[in-house]
This record gives structure tokens, C-alpha cells and sequence, in this order.
């Protein structure tokens, strides 16, 4: 009653509204000059770059880093980690924004979205990769949706649907983890079809496997990055049990994200030389590769180490905020920078301002649903109703 | 001085012999890693 009385007396006008609107409305126009006048008037893409931005960052940067929600219900439902169960909620809210914002990005690039269930009605393409990715990506979506009802159903207390749904939650972690497995690598795997456009030291036979691992090292990364800006910005919605545990399980995530890096760093070494491909670390694109393979994966495997071994919380997150930008830089190379780069510069992509303000305003979208939900559904709390009824 | 490679037998006698090195070197190096890690769980 009171927080209500609050939140009458205050003002709409604060700055991240203020931002959030305005790119809000950016998005909007930009979003019927895409619809009305196409591909071209709002996209640097052409026939030698078909994938751009939208594919780099909305897609696959997008799944990437949603991969918080298998990773943590994996941890909590199927390895019996109880102790980090306050982070599931988080990380399946992130992962369902991700993946509905995934879909909704893949319409800017894809256009005509009313032929989005053509692949599953009209024709499957069933030897595609992609059918792949957009079968597990629509049922993992689903999953998704069906694993956060609970939260929802709590807010509105419908407590006979939540109970029903929440017995489903082993069944829901088990086809989590098996979609996400498949259309994870899958991405990567997209890449294999282009071994003549992707330089030789990102390219291997292994991109599957990279893009696996490298989500579940992204998703423990945001899972960590995501609980503290939450403790940051929403610390007045955690209850103490959320509050008390995000030292816990930004400890015991750094340590598994720690292992698994060292994991994908050698598998990356193992790449290069199942591929002979030493000779390519001395030429420039070699030291780009040398950037992202020792500062974004050897350096964070190491701080995040000294940070579980030191009990270093601090150190931990900003492993966790470098190591998503990593990330980030992985997906940018394979899609974009190091794609095409036997081209020359005038024939090289870089995206229009159009399409950046896309990803912007798809961003903003996110965060906007995010904070409407925590503010609103307990999210960072347990609901009084439902107290250690896990 | 890195010699030349005439043939799929020698491409592959090279490099499967530098990857099973590097294979040996990172099961003892991950093992390393692994006792670094957890060095200080107990205390």
C-alpha cells in the first residue's frame, strides 16, 4: 500500500525512461522505414554480406549470451546445486527476453513475418541447418515461456496452475538442455558451409563445439554480470535469501566458468593445429585472433581462478563483464570481421547507422521488460505464498 | 625452419603428431589448473 502511494507521488521523467523512450521511438521509425522500403534502405548488406548485425550481434550474440537460462536450471535441476537456486529465476527471465527478442530481430533481418511457421508448415527443409536452429529456437522459446509462467502465475495468484506448472519444471530443465545443446552449436555450425570466406584461424571443423562451449561459458559470465546489475539497480526488490546468495553463486559460477574457459582455450590450440594454421598467428588478422584468444579467454580463465581462490567477489564480476564482452568480440569475428576478409576494403561490410539503431532499440526493449517484470513479479524474492517451496 | 608439405601423409603425420603432444601437455596442464582452482575450497 504504501509502495503505491510511492510510486503515485513519483515522476515518469527519469533518465532511463527519458533514454529508453526516445530510442524507443528511434526504433519505431526505423522500424517502418525497414518494413516499407526494405533491406536497402536500412541495411549496409549486400550479396557478398548477406548476414550482418542483426545475425552477429541480435542473433547469435543474442543466444549466446541467453544461455544463462539452460546452464543455471542444468546446475539446480539436474546436478542438484540447491545452493544457487535464486539464481534461476534471473537467468530464465534473461533467457526468455533474449530468445523473444532473438525472434523478434530475426524479422528485421528475415522480413515478410507472417512466413515465419512456413519452415514447420509449408516446407521443412529438414537437411537445413537452419530448420535446425529455427525448430530449436521455437520450441526452446517455448520451453522458456513455459518454464517462467510460474512467475506470473504467482503475481496473479493462480496457484493451481502454477502448482501443475511447476511439476513440469524437471521435465522442462531436461528439453532445455537438450535444445539448447543442438541449436547452440548449430550456430556455429551454420559457418562450416563457408570454409573460403572465414579466415582460416577461425574456421575449423570444430565450430560446433566452440559455439557450445563458449555459451556455457557466456551464460555463466551473465548470469554472474546480470545478478550484479540487479544487486545494483533492484537491490530493493531482493529479499535477503537472493541478497545473502549472490556471493555464493558468483563464486561457484566463476569457478565453473574458470574451468570451462581453460577447456575452450585448449580446444581452440587444438583447433589450430589440427589445421596447420600456426603460419596465420604472425599476419595481422593472426594478432586479432592472439587478442581474443589470450585476453578474452587464457586472461579471464586466469582472473576468474585468482578471484575464487582469493574469495574476490569484486574481481569475479568484472571477470564476468569482460568475459561476456568476449564473447561479444568471438561472435563479431566469425560473423562479420573475419568473414569475407580475403574482400576488398570498398567490398567489406560495416553496418549502416540504421541498423545498429535497430539493435539498440531491440536492446532497450529488453531492459524495458526486464525492469517491468522485476519490479513487479517476484523475480529477486520468493513470494510470500510460495516460501521454501522449492 | 618449417619444412614443405608434399602430401596428405605428411600433412597429417605433422600435424596429428604436434596435436597429440599438445593433447598430453593439456591433460597434465588442465589437471594443474584443476588442483590451482580448487586449491584453497577446504579452507
Amino acid at each position: 500500500m504504501s509502495e503505491d502511494t510511492a510510486t503515485i507521488g513519483k515522476s515518469y521523467f527519469t533518465p532511463f525512461n527519458i533514454i529508453a523512450g526516445l530510442i524507443v521511438i528511434m526504433g519505431l521509425v526505423l522500424t517502418v522505414i525497414r518494413f516499407t522500403g526494405g533491406l536497402a534502405a536500412t541495411t549496409n548488406l549486400s550479396d557478398y554480406n548477406p548476414w550482418g548485425l542483426w545475425i552477429g550481434f541480435d542473433l547469435l550474440v543474442g543466444v549466446a549470451l541467453a544461455a544463462g537460462g539452460y546452464v543455471t536450471s542444468a546446475a539446480v535441476y539436474l546436478f542438484g546445486m540447491k545452493k544457487y537456486h535464486s539464481a534461476v529465476r534471473p537467468a530464465i527471465l534473461t533467457a526468455f527476453l533474449g530468445y523473444a527478442l532473438v525472434v523478434l530481430a530475426l524479422h528485421y533481418d528475415v522480413g515478410r513475418p507472417w512466413r515465419l511457421p512456413y519452415p514447420f508448415i509449408v516446407q521443412q527443409g529438414t537437411t537445413s541447418l537452419l530448420f535446425e536452429v529455427g525448430a530449436c529456437v521455437a520450441l526452446y522459446l517455448m520451453v522458456l515461456f513455459i518454464e517462467f509462467t510460474p512467475v506470473p502465475l504467482e503475481w496473479l495468484g493462480f496457484k493451481h496452475a502454477r502448482n501443475l506448472v511447476v511439476k513440469l519444471t524437471l521435465l522442462l530443465t531436461v528439453f532445455g538442455v537438450v535444445l539448447s545443446t543442438l541449436h547452440q552449436s548449430s550456430l556455429g555450425a551454420l559457418f562450416l558451409i563457408a570454409p573460403s570466406k572465414l579466415h582460416p584461424l577461425w574456421y575449423s571443423p570444430y565450430l560446433p563445439v566452440y559455439f557450445f562451449v563458449s555459451s556455457i561459458i557466456a551464460g555463466l559470465s551473465m548470469v554472474i554480470f546480470e545478478s550484479t546489475l540487479s544487486f545494483r539497480f533492484f537491490k530493493h526488490k531482493m529479499d535477503e535469501s537472493h541478497s545473502a546468495e549472490k556471493d555464493t553463486i558468483a563464486l561457484g559460477f566463476g569457478k565453473a566458468a574458470s574451468f570451462v574457459l581453460a577447456g575452450y582455450f585448449i580446444i581452440k590450440v587444438i583447433g589450430i593445429s589440427a589445421g596447420n594454421q600456426w603460419h596465420f598467428l604472425t599476419t595481422n588478422y593472426g594478432l586479432w585472433y592472439l587478442v581474443e584468444l589470450l585476453g578474452f579467454v587464457a586472461l579471464p580463465c586466469f582472473f576468474y581462478a585468482v578471484g575464487v581462490r582469493d574469495k574476490n567477489v569484486t574481481l569475479i564480476k568484472w571477470t564476468a563483464f569482460w568475459t561476456v564482452i568476449g564473447v561479444v568480440i568471438n561472435r563479431f569475428n566469425v560473423s562479420m570481421i573475419a568473414f569475407n576478409w580475403h574482400l576488398p576494403s570498398s567490398e567489406r561490410y560495416f553496418p549502416h547507422w540504421m541498423e545498429i539503431g535497430i539493435s539498440v532499440f531491440i536492446v532497450t526493449v529488453g531492459l524495458i521488460a526486464f525492469k517491468f517484470i522485476v519490479t513487479r513479479m517476484p523475480i529477486l524474492y520468493e513470494h510470500p505464498e510460495y516460501k521454501d517451496a522449492h | 625452419m618449417e619444412s614443405a608439405i608434399h602430401t596428405l601423409h605428411e600433412f597429417m603425420f605433422r600435424t596429428e603428431t604436434i596435436t597429440y603432444l599438445i593433447i598430453v601437455a593439456a591433460l597434465f596442464a588442465i589437471t594443474g589448473f584443476w588442483l590451482f582452482l580448487t586449491g584453497r575450497d577446504e579452507e
